[in-house]
């Protein structure tokens, strides 16, 4: 397997703090890479990294081969790299069709003109729009504006949003965060059924989702990556669970072990 | 494609067509605006070609303020740059009826330009100070370049437009000129709104950061949009050259960028049109009521600002005409 995204040293400083320490990271094509670890363990600065929202103070991130640690956000987008935000973002005056045709205009085709588009009857940009809104299990919700909708819905939005990006890297940012079981195991089924082109990174605080959806885990602790293995391997492994209590009670971690140890727990449809 | 999603097809078509009752309302208002001449008496044409002027003006800046969310309190400096370049292009080259628009409208364009790369980095209250400044910084070079603007005296003694070798000293066919140059400007900031340029404007409104991550290039969009309704507030100052044919320091002073940014929001920031009855509202208080106040219509335009940010939060053009209007009250 060849390396999509791969970070080499990357490290990057708050005063005296070190959010993130010498880090290396490489995320395979094609694979669904969990990036877990306790509060404070610079999940979501090294994502902020890899975005391009923050500049490291030392290392680089190459994307595809590519050195894009001095890339842009903008840039890196057009690239391939896509992302959902912890906290919804999006744009609150538009419907949710408005909103997930912003990104298919930019990356799918269609074209920032400055003259009014033609009205024809179902153009392109509608089509993928549709198609987008359909995968996402939001086909009747379009016409709705974003502030509208619960925060499920929303999150969702969110992920049409990122794969209208037509992304090589999708991150995701805590996923499931702020979810109802039932919204979560929605957001499961997606996530699963995402093509295999598409690589997916993300942080999640919900280990049975992480379990249920990485076929990679990296543990950060501190900063530092702590390790890198088979969800089956970290689970059993006795630093992550101290790294998490401070002690190696690891029944107290996994507070629903599955069943059957190793095979991931596909959550069924409500 | 599937039987349900073709259900839900026409749903999603229809709020992009404008309603019958809407295209009925701004047809109805061309005509008036264009048969004005025919049965107002003198004064009150030159006040309702003022009206237009100023609505144009106020009409660019609504494109800045309401769908991009940049609040200028520059933007006079441009409608001032244009006057100034078309009144000294009339007095020094020719007065021939296009041309000295077109100069002000590349001027707008040009000092916009110039001016809006410093503006465009910054956000809100910073991009509100530093809009200000600049338009401070043009006034007073307005003030002080004597040769070519007539300093604080002004530049006056401006020549009638002419067409095909005929001045236009009548106000009702100078409020006919000044009536289609304005529908061209419009027509352009309408344009500009309705396209996917302006979807992404709102979106740099809405959320710029998250426009920013799905790949847009913010500044150069933020950027784009200011030298637009740069150039189209110089041909507002053209229209200004040619129906007061004087043009002050006080044209492009802070006076007139705010009475511009009062008319986008008793208008309703997020609508041109609606900008341009606040405008109108504002000249009818101000040259209309005020004289008869002592001097008092400042303070009129006051207390009417008060009352429309409190009766009407979403502005004249929160008020529903017909359906498929977002952002006013059910």
């Amino acid at each position: 397997m060849n390396p999509l995204l791969s970070c080499r040293d990357l490290s990057r400083s708050f005063g005296a703090l070190k959010a993130v320490d010498a880090v290396d990271l490489t995320v395979h094509a094609g694979t669904r890479h969990a990036l877990i670890g306790p509060n404070g363990a610079g999940k979501s600065t090294l994502l902020k990294l890899l975005t391009g929202l923050l500049r490291p103070d030392s290392g680089t991130v190459h994307l595809g081969g590519q050195d894009i640690t001095r890339l842009s956000e903008v840039k890196r987008s057009r690239l391939g790299l896509s992302q959902t935000m912890q906290q919804v973002s999006l744009f609150p005056s538009m419907t949710v069709a408005e909103n997930v045709a912003l990104a298919v205009r930019r990356h799918r085709g269609g074209t920032i003109s400055a003259l009014p588009a033609r009205r024809g009857p179902r153009r392109h940009v509608d089509r993928q729009v549709d198609r987008l809104l359909t995968d996402a299990g939001l086909r009747n919700r379009d016409t709705l504006p974003v502030s509208a909708l619960s925060h499920g819905e929303a999150k969702q939005v969110e992920l049409a949003l990122a794969l209208a990006c037509e992304p090589r890297l999708l991150l995701l940012d805590e996923p499931g965060a702020g979810m109802s079981p039932a919204e979560s195991a929605r957001l499961t089924e997606l996530v699963l059924h995402l093509p295999a082109e598409i690589t997916v990174l993300f942080i999640e605080h919900d280990l049975d989702l992480v379990f249920a959806l990485a076929t990679e885990v990296t543990v950060l602790h501190l900063g530092k990556v702590l390790l890198t293995g088979a969800p089956g391997d970290i689970r059993d492994d006795p630093r992550v669970q101290e790294a998490y209590l401070g002690t190696s009670r690891r029944a107290d971690l996994f507070t629903t072990p599955p069943p059957t140890s190793g095979e991931p727990r596909v959550p069924t449809r409500p | 494609m599937s039987a349900p999603a073709d259900i839900a097809a026409p749903a999603e078509g229809e709020p992009r067509k404008p309603p019958p009752v809407r295209v009925l309302v701004s047809v109805l208002a061309a005509v008036l605006l264009a048969a004005a001449p025919l049965f107002l008496a003198p004064y009150a044409i030159s006040t309702l070609t003022r009206m237009l002027v100023f609505g144009l003006l106020a009409a660019s800046l609504a494109l800045l303020v309401g769908v991009s969310g940049l609040p200028s309190l520059g933007h006079a400096a441009y409608f001032g740059a244009g006057a100034y370049a078309a009144g000294w292009f009339a007095q020094n080259v020719s007065a021939q009826a296009p041309l000295s628009l077109l100069v002000a409208a590349f001027t707008g364009g040009f000092v916009a330009a110039a001016t809006g790369w410093i503006a465009v980095r910054a956000r809100g209250v910073f991009f509100l100070m530093l809009t200000l400044a600049i338009g401070e910084i043009v006034h007073q070079v307005a003030d002080s370049w004597e040769s070519v603007t007539g300093g604080s005296n002004g530049l006056y003694g401006i020549p009638a437009t002419e067409v095909g070798g005929a001045a236009i000293t009548n106000v009702g066919v100078l409020h006919w000129y000044v009536l289609a140059a304005f529908g061209g400007g419009f027509a352009v900031l309408w344009a500009v709104k309705a396209s996917p340029f302006g979807a992404a404007l709102r979106g740099i409104h809405d959320n710029e950061p998250r426009m920013r991550s799905i790949g847009y290039p913010t500044s150069l969009y933020k950027y784009a949009v200011f030298v637009v309704a740069g150039t189209v507030a110089g041909l507002a100052g053209g229209l200004l050259a040619a129906q007061q044919r004087l043009v002050t320091p006080a044209d492009l002073g802070f006076t007139t960028a705010a009475l511009a940014l009062l008319a986008v929001i008793i208008g309703g920031a997020r609508s041109l049109w609606g900008a341009c009855l606040g405008a109108a509202l504002v000249i009818f208080v101000r040259d209309s009521i005020g004289p008869s106040l002592d001097g008092h219509g400042p303070l009129l335009l006051g207390v009417v600002f008060i009352l429309v940010v409190y009766l009407m939060p979403n502005g004249v053009a929160g008020i529903r005409i017909g359906r498929g209007k977002g952002g006013g009250k059910p």
